[in-house]
């Protein structure tokens, strides 16, 4: 019973967050205990806009996130104008390190999107290596079709859900 | 781990038990007054689907026990086992509710004149009887009504928390008996309980016993699980986890209630897949964008690359008897299905339908491998380990990742819908294909694994 009544606590905070799902897609709701140890603070906290930040990062660039073509990993030139503006920022904050989440539509089935969502997000990384950011830098992870961004089932969602996003971890 | 389930010799076991164990597979259905008896197909989908009387179970002495009344049990027991065989889709149960009573006396010799008159064509009658510290003993007969023969009995002693194992043994036993067909319904299942929205899916791993019974989560959710896995002994749980943000495999021993990590040191390891002896997992491993399947001791290692080149080479499954791998890859420009030597050797494409194939799970009787289709939308299909005899079972939008029943007859899957809610179900059809229903989850679910038959 236990149980089941703190499962019905995260699936409150789940609903609670879910208009503001920019924060940090890659981590889940925490628990209703004093977890999540990881990297500091969200974008809507003070200081957000000082030089090197998340914030500023965001602020500082064409887009956080390239597109992809169905079941493609290819970088475009749209993708090229973003991650170009992506590494220029980087090579100007040097200590600075991320993470670049790979994403996939819901048209794939689980596993293959895993891989699908992996290669994206490596093809995203040695662009960014290709224009001299360090890939020691750089780690990356696949959600698969885990964490689409746009909810509908329709042309213009799954676009959107094709995606690599750069992170910038504090 | 305590034994849970004692088959007992029941005392006045007529001779006529011994034939009745192992019949051979009938393919026709037997007529009236024939030496077989009464036999059902399950591959025949025009088949009339047989009627079975199945009354409440009398006991000998209404007892409380852990368990409840046995007087109520006896009726609950029923209750199972003409479920199981309603959601086998071959059988029309009749009972408990509706159906006389039956008397303690008349369980070992039915009243044939009495059930004649109801136009069925067997029955179901047993008993329950409490003993020693709330075990139960449950005795489960069949009978042909026409002919007004004993066509099998089996008897079972279970403890209290375990009484639906004992109808669902009983339901087995008319079903094995029935249909020549390996016993099914005494198993549980292992999926992703999920909840919440789209964007946001908290996903948990769950067991439950086949027919949703039995719920209990086994994660508390603060990771995303996916694609859980038993192991052929059904003690163990592989499946793939975000914890800590790095995903990677772990195995959850469902005794001690504790996992491991399983693959270290990998930026994405997914897909895990038991070897039919248990002794190994197959998995994907990616590296630099480049996804292939590897074999790991399933007690953690170094592991082992069977697969290799710049295609997304995913979703191992092993034949029963170990010697093969069915896997998915995307080398030719889009997913379809292989087959492989257990070593990785001699790799051949066996799929060349429209659209893409994923989730090859080879059947635990070696004939088939079912898989999921894209192409309008995702469906489940089978065809044979050389790819001959496709044939697609279920038309949906977002059918996907079928698991077999230990005797091969029925797959569970994913039935995703459409839209903002990005709810997902689980699902079972039959072979037949004309037998699909939902699986009642306490929320939604995905990613089922059937477990093994329970010894």
């Amino acid at each position: 019973m236990a149980k089941l009544r703190t499962a019905l606590i995260i699936a409150t905070m789940a609903v609670a967050v879910a208009g503001c799902q920019k924060k940090r897609p890659e981590t889940l709701p925490p628990g209703p205990g004093p977890v999540d140890p990881g990297p500091g603070p969200g974008p809507d906290t003070s200081g957000e806009d000082a030089p090197g930040t998340p914030g500023h990062f965001k602020r500082n660039v064409i887009s956080d996130t390239v597109l992809f073509a169905l079941d493609q990993y290819d970088i475009d030139a749209e993708a090229r104008r973003i991650l170009d503006s992506q590494s220029q920022w980087l090579t100007q904050f040097p200590n600075t390190r991320i993470t670049i989440e790979g994403h996939a539509d819901e048209r794939g089935t689980r596993e293959y999107n895993l891989a699908l969502g992996d290669r994206r997000a490596n093809a995203a990384k040695n662009y960014l290596a290709a224009r001299g950011v360090s890939p020691t830098r750089i780690t990356t992870i696949s959600y698969g079709k885990e964490r689409p961004i746009a909810l509908g089932s329709d042309e213009a969602s799954w676009a959107q859900n094709r995606r690599a996003v750069t992170i910038v971890l504090n | 781990m305590k034994s849970v389930l004692a088959l007992l010799a029941l005392t006045t076991a007529a001779p006529a038990l011994a034939q009745a164990v192992q019949p051979p597979v009938v393919t026709v259905p037997a007529q009236p007054g024939q030496e077989q008896g009464l036999s059902v197909d399950v591959t025949d989908e025009s088949a009339q689907d047989l009627t079975i009387l199945i009354p409440a179970m009398p006991t000998n002495q209404a007892v409380n026990t852990p368990a409840g009344n046995t007087e109520a049990l006896g009726r609950q027991i029923a209750d199972v086992v003409a479920a199981d065989l309603r959601n086998s889709g071959l059988f029309k149960p009749l009972g408990p509710s509706g159906v006389r009573a039956v008397p303690m006396g008349e369980v070992r010799a039915p009243d044939f004149g009495y059930w004649r008159g109801a136009s069925a064509q067997a029955l179901v009658q047993g008993f329950v009887q409490a003993g020693a510290g709330g075990r139960l003993t449950v005795g489960c007969y069949l009978y042909d009504v026409a002919l007004g023969t004993e066509l099998t009995r089996q008897g079972f002693e279970v403890g209290p928390s375990d009484w639906r194992r004992a109808a669902h043994k009983c339901a087995d036993a008319i079903y094995t008996r029935l249909t020549g067909e390996g016993p099914y319904f005494d198993s549980r299942v292992i999926y992703v309980s999920e909840t919440g929205p789209k964007n946001r899916r908290i996903k948990r791993l769950a067991i439950m016993d086949q027919d949703g019974a039995n719920h209990r989560f086994l994660t508390n959710g603060q990771s995303i699980v996916l694609t859980p896995r038993f192991s052929p002994d059904e003690r163990r749980i592989a499946y793939m986890s975000y914890q800590n943000d790095k995903p990677s495999l772990y195995v959850y021993d469902l005794a001690a209630g504790t996992q491991r990590l399983l693959v270290t040191n990998v930026s994405l390891a997914f897909a895990p897949r038991f070897s039919p002896d248990g002794r190994y997992i197959l998995f994907t491993m990616s590296t630099a964008g480049n996804a292939d399947i590897y074999r790991i001791a399933a007690a953690g290692g170094t592991p082992q690359r069977l697969t290799s080149g710049p295609g997304i080479d995913t979703g191992g499954s092993y034949s029963p008897d170990g010697s093969k791998i069915v896997f998915e890859s995307d080398r030719s420009g889009t997913q379809q299905l292989y087959v492989m030597n257990a070593d990785g050797s001699n790799q051949q494409r066996i799929s060349f339908g429209g659209g893409r194939y994923a989730t090859p799970a080879w059947s635990p009787r070696g004939d088939l491998i079912a898989f999921t289709r894209m192409g309008g939308g995702f469906r489940i299909g089978v065809m044979s380990p050389s790819g001959s005899g496709e044939k697609l079972l279920t038309e949906s939008w977002g059918d996907e990742g079928p698991s077999w029943s230990p005797n091969g007859r029925v797959l569970m899957f994913s039935r995703g819908s459409q839209g903002s809610s990005g709810k997902s179900d689980i699902w079972a059809i039959d072979l037949t294909g004309s037998t699909t229903r939902r699986i009642a989850t306490q929320l939604d679910g995905s990613d089922p694994s059937w477990g093994p038959l329970r010894p």
